[in-house]
């Protein structure tokens, strides 16, 4: 921190003041976590984000069978429920502000406004990472009561399928962020979310002239071989392709939006 | 200070600013007035950096907003107390900013306590909050970073009159010291207590500014008596004309100077007063027209 005293004396053109520095980075990425957590909603998103985990490594304890009892099996499942709920609080992080209007003051605060967007980006991807953290330690909790209980208790995990799962969640959760820039609103963002990469696949799979477009497009299909622990050059290219539609263009076009916006 | 040039808006075919030009000097508060949908807001926030104009510029502290490396250390904005997080606690609000700014829990708690919001106040959801309390938070969100420029939307809006007169202790108190404060309102009574300078604006162009006193003053003096006509011939010993009004006699002089003519033939006066300035009708005028487009 910082004190400086003020030159109260009047002059034409002021200095800069002395001691008064851009907040950094790290700083914004700080302050953009901490406001994911600091109200209500954002507190629940997480609690429900990390109890959704342990129901469903439970769930499996008590009905699963004993041999399917490992690592791998409580980690895998762990992710999907996050996975969707994640997005959510990165499209809340974006579209808060400016549904709550607090846009006023963050951007009154920092008026160069890729940088508030670049530590929102940066404080979902810490919150990700954290994510799989979590279910990484409650899959091990359920496979040592597996291994007390009579499951199989395998502690077996591959490094492909750890970097895929981390990849998997990322994925969501900048997803959910780029319709959160790009639309600005949050149901609507919430909505189109959930939908679009669904309605898509329907249509994919119903019109015949789409069917190969939708192996490069469809990210329900493209995002599928990373649950698993291989993944071959061309199922990464065809994942490529369809992150360029649904997460490198909603993001740039949604940076260029919020840069350009008028905050009232 | 704060340096606005020839700042216009446009949206689409309605012109909201219309090349506005005006400075606010240190140890001065200016008082924007305007009837609402003038321009008011817009300007403040093309000021800040959150609406680009269509063409001009404004510095703020010397350079163009967006060009500050922390404005929150330079410029203490208030522009709308209803635009903070419903969810978060009103310490939380501060403490985000504070985070942002690099300070710490020391300015919030002061803050807190200069604007009178209690520790249980403090606790609160911003939801919980009356408009007043919105208000004096937003005050304390913009004097967090010490700045030495204040600009405040409508900040009066919500607090009751204790809390107004606090305020103006306050804005007095900190252009005392050496700050700049640009302060708008709709109402002029609530300006004329507090500020130096006022800047009028009426459907997006500056229509007056300058020193308050002299915008205030300037059309004579109003002048009664039980009898009239003794008035009128004193008056006109005096060398003074004199013009008929509702109100009285108006006369074209100082009060003192026509508190004298009166006292040397010997009338009593039942009234003397300065007549409502040219500032006053003007704002009327625009404020009946603002009334009249609105219920177009």
């Amino acid at each position: 921190m910082t004190t400086t005293t003020a030159p109260h004396a009047s002059h034409v053109a002021p200095a800069p003041r002395a001691g008064v520095r851009r907040p950094s980075l790290l700083r914004l990425t700080a302050v953009e976590l901490r406001k994911l957590a600091d109200t209500r909603a954002g507190l629940w998103l997480l609690i429900i984000i990390g109890l959704t985990t342990a129901v469903i490594v439970t769930l499996q304890l008590g009905y699963a069978e004993d041999a399917e009892q490992t690592f791998v099996n409580f980690f895998v499942p762990s992710l999907l429920p996050v996975g969707v709920l994640l997005p959510v609080l990165g499209i809340l992080s974006i579209t808060a502000e400016w549904s709550q209007r607090t846009a006023l003051v963050t951007y009154a605060l920092v008026p160069r406004r890729e940088r508030v967007v670049g530590a929102k980006l940066a404080a979902v991807v810490v919150a990700t990472l954290a994510s799989v953290v979590i279910s990484l330690a409650v899959a091990a909790a359920g496979t040592l009561v597996a291994g007390v209980t009579g499951g199989a208790g395998r502690w077996e995990l591959g490094g492909a399928l750890l970097l895929h799962s981390l990849v998997f969640q990322l994925v969501n959760v900048l997803m959910g962020v780029g319709f959160g820039l790009l639309l600005l609103n949050t149901p609507l963002a919430i909505v189109t979310y959930l939908l679009l990469p669904t309605v898509w696949s329907i249509v994919g799979g119903l019109v015949p002239a789409l069917q190969r477009a939708a192996g490069w497009l469809d990210t329900g299909r493209t995002m599928e071989p990373l649950l698993s622990d291989s993944m071959t050059g061309e199922q990464w290219g065809r994942l490529g392709v369809s992150l360029l539609l649904w997460v490198v263009v909603p993001l740039a076009l949604g940076l260029v939006r919020t840069l350009r916006r008028e905050v009232a | 200070m704060i340096s606005v040039e020839n700042l216009s808006k446009r949206y689409g075919r309605h012109q909201a600013v219309d090349d506005v030009s005006f400075r606010c000097e240190p140890g001065t508060v200016t008082g924007f007035l305007g009837p609402n949908g003038a321009g008011k807001s817009t300007t403040l926030r093309m000021i800040c950096g959150l609406t680009p104009p269509t063409t001009g510029r404004a510095t703020a502290a010397g350079r163009p907003y967006r060009d500050l490396e922390n404005p929150g250390r330079e410029i203490g904005v208030l522009l709308d107390a209803s635009a903070q997080h419903a969810g978060r606690t009103g310490r939380e609000a501060l403490g985000v900013a504070a985070h942002t700014m690099g300070l710490g829990r020391r300015e919030v708690a002061a803050r807190l306590e200069l604007v009178g919001l209690d520790s249980a106040a403090a606790k609160r959801r911003v939801r919980a909050y009356s408009l007043g309390m919105r208000q004096r938070l937003g005050l304390a969100l913009a004097l967090l970073g010490d700045p030495r420029v204040l600009i405040l939307d409508e900040p009066a809006n919500g607090l009751d009159p204790e809390g107004i007169f606090w305020m103006r202790g306050l804005l007095r108190d900190f252009a005392d010291r050496g700050g700049t404060v640009l302060l708008s309102s709709h109402l002029l009574r609530e300006v004329e207590a507090v500020a130096d300078r006022l800047v009028v604006i009426g459907g997006g162009r500056v229509v007056a500014q300058g020193d308050k006193t002299e915008l205030l003053a300037g059309n004579g003096t109003l002048v009664r008596a039980r009898d009239a006509e003794a008035l009128r011939h004193a008056l006109e010993t005096a060398g003074l004309a004199a013009r008929d009004t509702a109100d009285g006699l108006l006369v074209p002089a100082e009060t003192g100077t026509v508190g004298q003519a009166a006292a040397d033939a010997g009338v009593a006066l039942t009234e003397l007063r300065p007549a409502g300035g040219g500032l006053e009708q003007l704002f009327l005028t625009l404020t009946a027209e603002s009334t009249k487009e609105a219920g177009k």
